[in-house]
């Protein structure tokens, strides 16, 4: 085997082809799209070197700014609410469906498989106010609680929590069932142990279940949030950003400012400062778990 | 042996890449601001092509292909950018035509229609407007002529015993009374975003004159003025007093154009080309209750009610790179697209009509008279506005309709945007 890793010709074998390939399709556009930012201007207007005019301008831009903390907001939310939902979910098919929790766990996890744009499609009209009102906006008439009747979608407040319920509600089920098969995991006799010392519900839970899941829960807090930091597909489908611009993260933001105001150069910019937040987010978890666990 | 297998593989394969170019090159591709390319006008276009290739004879052909209008912009940064942009596409934004054709990328239609012989087949008024927008440049195909204004439902004014307003004053008067008889006042789509600016547009059309768009872009006024915040507040005041219905920005183009069709809704602003609808026979509700208005007059306002919106709708363009192939079938689908739009759609162009048809509605002919006596014309809101403003004034109309942004914030986010 050692030798075979110091023929550096099976190595390029080896390596070589998926090498070429992240090179070609990953490093080289990072590095392209990291020239940019010393741009401004499109392909169809022409660039001019600004040298870190795009940073400045950053600083002063309002619009950044909002996009960025709505993006942190929602990250805040949507992550915490997959990992705590999906890990309350674990324990209910470990603990108590058990072996019956087959069905249950194949319902949970369907809309994962969804397309988000069907998704979308049927919040939205769950949420419709106008042509008709939708499944909410009827229940609520029916059940006399007319005052509450509203355009979910179409206000800033109520856009943000359909948005961060249905995308909960959409990967809720896949973390589930990543956590569920770190808690088959835990030995049989280990719980029992916990259970002969006393410990049950709650406590077995705080103190024996979750600190044995511990990696994997920072494993699916790591990708949850790296998943909803770079929210796009699900907000262009609900509400496109609007109401205005009052639920636009950064990825739409920096789309529209490339594509729609043809300045490739500050759109580079933003999306460098969402990669660059989303680097130092995994880092701070990383570290926090790696001191939880010593 | 080897050697002179190579070289004719290496050949073949030349030949078959020329081969290719050239099969690229004998069509003419047309791109619609619509996901389904058959639909209303692309789809006469695309027949009107069809037929001209049978009857002339050119050895080329048709493809279409569509894009909903939200994604254009994109798809046309990409498609120029790797200069593979159609025969004829759609472009949302004056501004951005203008930079295609400083790049080479769109053609100038006046020196295309002399070398067709086919520039007096264009309406000397959308040939003016045309230029206008093109900044001296006659670069879009006029393939509608719209003239703006209030659709309205005759039958629930009368019944509601309502005079046509005049005024904005009158206009809101009436709103309020349809609005106690539990009629929606005004269809509109907030979703589109345009449909609300348009109606700004109209307020300071009617309040600085028809050219005020113009003196914003010269810098000669700031849409901070007093006038322009009053518009805005206007517009602020009809939503906020529910008179477009629950949830205007979660209604898109098609649920407003029903919600006044099926009689819902009294008012409905729009452009001519909503007559598409309203003249097609799938279309339940009778024509002829449907009227027409312009943009009332504003107190203390120096616009007056014979100043019209008019425009050519989004613009469409020739590549400037086409294949003179295409020549005699563009000829011919340009010189019977006047005449066909009116008879087959009811749609009015900027191309000069040769035969009036028999069955023309009267509220299209009406149109059309209004369209021929206009008196000045503006453009839209947006129509001189740089596409980062115009994004500003389009994204926050929304806010400022359900009240989350005030007038005078909404007027100097926009005033910022503005070069």
């Amino acid at each position: 085997m050692q030798g075979t890793l110091r023929d550096w010709r099976a190595v390029l074998v080896f390596v070589g082809p998926a090498l070429l390939l992240y090179t070609l399709i990953l490093l080289i556009p990072i590095i392209w799209s990291l020239g940019y930012t010393l741009f401004s201007g499109s392909v169809i207007t022409g660039f001019k070197f600004v040298g870190l005019g795009n940073f400045v301008q950053l600083t002063q831009d309002q619009k950044f700014q909002s996009a960025l903390w709505f993006g942190t907001k929602y990250a805040l939310v949507v992550s915490s609410g997959q990992v705590v939902l999906g890990l309350l979910l674990a324990l209910l098919y470990a603990f108590y469906l058990r072996k019956t929790s087959v069905l249950v766990r194949t319902i949970v996890f369907l809309p994962a498989v969804l397309p988000t744009v069907a998704v979308g499609q049927m919040f939205a009209k769950l949420f419709a106010i106008a042509p008709q009102y939708g499944l909410v906006n009827s229940l609520l008439h029916r059940v006399g609680l007319d005052s509450l009747v509203q355009a979910w979608l179409g206000q800033a407040g109520t856009a943000f929590w359909v948005i961060a319920a249905m995308d909960i509600w959409k990967a809720m089920g896949f973390y589930a069932v990543l956590l569920y098969a770190g808690l088959v995991e835990i030995p049989e006799e280990v719980l029992e142990a916990a259970r002969l010392d006393g410990a049950k519900g709650w406590n077995l839970a705080r103190f024996v279940v979750v600190p044995l899941i511990f990696p994997i829960m920072i494993s699916s807090l790591i990708f949850s949030l790296n998943g909803t930091l770079k929210v796009f597909d699900s907000i262009m489908a609900l509400t496109g950003g609007g109401p205005g611009t009052s639920t636009m993260p950064l990825t739409l933001y920096f789309q529209k400012v490339a594509f729609t105001y043809s300045d490739y150069g500050y759109g580079s910019t933003v999306a460098l400062m969402l990669a660059l937040q989303s680097l130092i987010v995994t880092l701070l978890i990383f570290r926090r778990a790696r001191k939880d666990v010593t | 042996m080897n050697k002179r297998v190579g070289i004719a593989a290496v050949l073949a394969l030349l030949g078959l890449s020329g081969l290719f170019a050239l099969a690229q090159n004998n069509k003419i591709t047309y791109l619609a601001n619509d996901a389904d390319p058959t639909s209303g006008r692309h789809g006469l276009f695309g027949r009107l092509a069809q037929e001209c290739i049978k009857q002339t004879g050119a050895g080329i052909t048709y493809e279409a292909q569509g894009i909903p209008q939200t994604d254009l912009r994109q798809k046309l940064q990409l498609l120029a950018a790797s200069n593979s942009l159609p025969t004829i596409f759609p472009v949302d934004e004056p501004s951005f035509v203008t930079q295609l054709y400083k790049n080479g990328q769109v053609a100038d239609l006046e020196e295309v229609f002399k070398k067709l012989g086919i520039l007096d087949k264009v309406s000397p008024a959308a040939l003016v407007l045309q230029k206008s927008i093109g900044g001296g440049k006659f670069l879009s195909l006029p393939l509608e002529l719209n003239i703006e204004g209030f659709w309205y439902n005759k039958k629930l004014f009368a019944a509601q015993g309502l005079n046509v307003p005049v005024t904005w004053d009158q206009m809101m008067a009436a709103a309020e009374k349809f609005k106690a008889a539990g009629i929606q006042p005004f269809a509109a789509s907030g979703d589109q975003k345009w449909p609300l600016t348009r109606l700004i547009n109209g307020y300071v059309a009617r309040k600085y004159g028809p050219d005020v768009m113009e003196r914003v872009a010269s810098g000669e006024l700031k849409v901070t003025d007093a006038g322009f915040v009053e518009a805005a507040k206007a517009i602020q005041d009809m939503g906020k007093k529910g008179y477009f219905g629950q949830g205007v920005n979660t209604v898109d183009y098609q649920t407003a154009l029903d919600t006044f069709m099926q009689g819902k809704a009294a008012m409905f602003y729009m452009g001519s080309w909503a007559l598409r609808d309203f003249n097609d026979p799938k279309n339940k509700v009778d024509i002829n209750n449907v009227g027409f208005l312009n943009f009332p007059v504003v107190r203390g306002g120096k616009g007056s009610i014979n100043d019209w919106s008019i425009n050519t709708g989004i613009g469409v363009v020739l590549n400037a790179k086409y294949d003179t192939a295409a020549d005699p079938v563009l000829k011919c689908v340009l010189s019977n697209w006047g005449d066909r739009a009116l008879a087959e759609m009811g749609q009015i162009s900027g191309f000069k009509v040769t035969k009036t048809p028999a069955n023309l509605s009267p509220l299209t002919k009406a149109t059309l008279q209004k369209l021929n006596t206009a008196k000045s014309a503006y453009l839209w809101f947006e129509g001189k506005m740089s596409a980062k403003a115009a994004a500003v004034a389009t994204d926050n109309v929304q806010l400022l309709v359900t009240g989350d942004m005030t007038p005078e914030n909404y007027m100097a986010e926009l005033q910022k945007a503005l070069p």
